[in-house]
């Protein structure tokens, strides 16, 4: 159950191996929560992962998903949730693929999008249901900056956060008053595995940076949340830049 | 039965869940509504003035128990009363002044329902001399999860389970409660200021004897030297030699009034409960308070309900809501206490609602709060940063001395420390496991704390 802060006693990571994902189990870990099931494809690094978070103090268990098999979705993430309460759920897996490459390859392309739209839109319903049933509960769902405005340099993974930033914040007003709780996170440039070796980009941001924010969120009940907060205004604005401009723009 | 699927917190305004909301009208329809609760259980739930979660149930049923409230029968020689438990405190002054009589223990609101009261076994002003709530329950009827109705009296285990039980026994239908006579329903009042905590400790230790209500006001925002300066109010029920001619001769002795400025808006901007305005506050309501003034006559909400005159109060705090935070430490630990205001006036926590208390002896309830010792409450904005990890430390301090915190005020207590502060958690535990073992009864309280 949350307390008066917002801090779940119950995590479940869609996405565990996600760096961010594991800032915030971490985070939370440090405060109230004591169980964590991390949901990914089998790995050597999920276990890793796993046992990382163990040696903080939490209970740890791995569920065997999926993103792009989203048929198994319902009866993996079931199994979750059948085992008790789960307070908050982060949708932390996504892609980022290779635009230059991808835009030769059509099916690398689409898988992009499964991953990071189609997958999160399957177990985004599941999990928004059972939260619904147990009248309680935070879906924090990791989206980016890059969703806002769809740019020439990423348009790919760009265009499949846009799509899960939409779902997510139609999901939040459709379970309003439920109880459960939808925050939509925005991150801006994170320096992780998933980013290593690409040119930074300006108010670049840290794993442990989104955590902090996301806790923030939990304790604020936000429905959307950008980190760092300035990129709230910066993207504002780069939203109503005309098309010209933007295009030509050295982001 | 209506049930309306509805979002759910505690007066604190924090952690809010959803819950079928049902309201019975008859003890036929809360066992009806206990027998259909489902699988995720139900709880009851009064007035809502539990700051925290106790009064909740994700995804179950929350009975609102305000629908059963019949005054049966008072026993104008004898001073007892048999209400439902739905039955506020309000309602009773209303009903029993009149005839003499007064409840004999009310908190700070005097919107608390008698299960309520029973559940979270308050106390009040007069713990010193009287104890909690329970102590004045000669019986009450329990539906517990079998659908059996009850009689329970004091003495019993489910009696000492159910009072400060949180309603995790089972949903209390009536109850029966001794009263206290008075022969006016105004209050003789004596204020005093102490300048300092160690002042203040000695005025609540030497001469609380002499009242039957006292509680101390307490500026947690004054630093240094004036740090835990307060402002005590303590006295009696008034006798009726004591009021003015006019008034006795008149006849309304007894009359109960109240008054009622306009609620609190719906919305009040974050943060104007702030460091600043709280201090400034504290600062009047200090200053404004007489050195030593003794004999005041006050009517009966000005002395013990002074925040029911503003409805929805708890708006002030913006939609963060706000934290309630209430221990208490043993005596022969007042250097808990002092290490406590000391940390709490150094992190200048913007509260303007902070009460000291001496309590009297331990009461009958396996889960009742108070202690013989010193409580000490305040609220403390929601919003506020680092409130969780600083109120954690805090939690450390009060178990290291052996002491605990009030479950009925409890939004985030740590599971983990619950044994240490209540050593019958687990008769309390075994008790429910064999009275409801399918956990019938639950509430995200009981969720969160594991109760």
């Amino acid at each position: 159950m949350k307390d008066a802060f917002g801090l779940p006693q119950s995590l479940l990571v869609l996405g565990g191996t996600s760096e961010i994902a594991l800032a915030t189990a971490r985070r939370l870990i440090a405060r109230r929560t004591r169980t964590v099931w991390l949901a990914g494809r089998p790995s050597p690094g999920l276990d890793e992962a796993a046992a990382h978070l163990r040696d903080l103090g939490a209970e740890v268990r791995t569920v065997a998903f999926d993103a792009l098999d989203p048929d198994a979705h319902e009866d993996a993430l079931g199994k979750v949730f059948a085992e008790g309460d789960v307070d908050m759920v982060l949708l932390a897996f996504g892609t980022l693929g290779d635009q230059a490459h991808d835009e030769r390859d059509p099916g690398a392309a689409v898988r992009v999008a499964q991953t990071n739209y189609t997958g999160a839109v399957s177990a985004g319903l599941v999990c928004a249901s059972a939260l619904q049933t147990q009248g309680h509960g935070s879906l924090v769902v990791l989206s980016s900056v890059a969703g806002e405005r769809a740019r020439r340099a990423n348009f790919i993974y760009g265009s499949s956060k846009a799509g899960l930033d939409a779902f997510a914040q139609g999901l939040g007003d459709a379970l309003h008053g439920t109880g459960v709780h939808v925050m939509v996170v925005r991150p801006g440039f994170v320096r992780t595995r998933m980013t290593a070796g690409l040119p930074e980009a300006p108010l670049a941001t840290t794993p442990e940076a989104v955590a902090a924010a996301v806790e923030l969120g939990l304790r604020r009940r936000a429905e959307t949340v950008w980190v760092p907060g300035t990129l709230r205004v910066v993207m504002s604005a780069l939203r109503h830049l005309p098309r010209g401009v933007f295009r030509r723009l050295p982001v | 039965m209506p049930a309306d699927t509805v979002s759910v917190t505690g007066w604190g305004r924090t952690a809010p869940s959803a819950a079928r909301l049902i309201r019975p009208r008859t003890y036929e329809e809360v066992a009806l509504a206990v027998r259909e609760c489902g699988a995720r259980g139900g709880i009851a739930r009064g007035l809502g003035r539990a700051y925290g979660d106790a009064a909740q149930n994700a995804g179950g049923a929350v009975l609102d128990m305000t629908g059963l409230d019949r005054v049966h029968a008072i026993d104008a020689d004898g001073g007892t009363v048999l209400c439902d438990a739905g039955v506020s405190l309000h309602r009773l002054m209303e009903v029993l002044l009149p005839l003499g009589w007064f409840v004999p223990v009310t908190p700070g609101t005097r919107y608390v329902t008698v299960g309520g009261a029973i559940g979270a076994d308050i106390h009040g002003k007069n713990h010193h001399v009287s104890g909690s709530f329970s102590r004045h329950v000669l019986s009450l009827e329990l539906l517990t999860a079998d659908g059996q109705v009850r009689t329970v009296v004091p003495g019993t285990p489910l009696f000492e389970a159910t009072a400060g039980g949180m309603g995790l026994t089972g949903v209390i239908l009536t109850a029966t409660v001794r009263l206290l006579p008075v022969e006016t329903s105004l209050m003789c009042v004596d204020t005093e200021r102490a300048g300092d905590l160690d002042d203040l400790m000695a005025r609540l230790a030497d001469t609380d004897h002499r009242y039957r209500y006292s509680v101390a006001w307490i500026d947690l925002l004054a630093r240094g030297r004036a740090t835990g300066r307060a402002v005590l109010t303590r006295g009696d029920h008034a006798p009726l030699d004591a009021l003015p001619r006019r008034v006795r001769t008149r006849g309304e002795p007894l009359s109960f009034r109240t008054s009622r400025l306009p609620a609190a808006p719906s919305f009040v901007p974050e943060g104007l409960l702030s460091r600043t305005t709280v201090g400034l506050f504290n600062e009047l309501w200090y200053r404004k308070a007489p050195r030593a003034r003794t004999g005041q006559l006050q009517r009966i909400p000005a002395f013990f309900h002074p925040l029911d005159g503003v409805p929805h109060w708890n708006r002030v705090y913006g939609r963060g809501g706000f934290v309630q935070y209430q221990f208490v430490v043993g005596h022969g630990r007042e250097d808990a206490l002092r290490r406590i205001v000391r940390r709490i006036s150094e992190r200048r926590c913007p509260s303007f609602l902070a009460v000291l208390k001496r309590f009297g002896g331990s009461d009958p309830g396996w889960l009742s709060f108070p202690v013989p010792g010193w409580t000490l409450a305040l609220d403390i904005p929601a919003s506020l940063p680092g409130l969780g990890g600083f109120l954690d430390e805090l939690d450390e301090e009060v178990a290291g001395a052996g002491g605990r915190v009030y479950l009925a005020k409890d939004s985030r207590l740590r599971p983990e420390l619950l044994t240490a502060m209540y050593p019958r958690l687990d008769d309390f535990r075994a008790l429910r496991a064999r009275i409801d073992p399918r956990g019938v009864f639950v509430s995200d309280l009981a969720r969160r704390l594991h109760l």
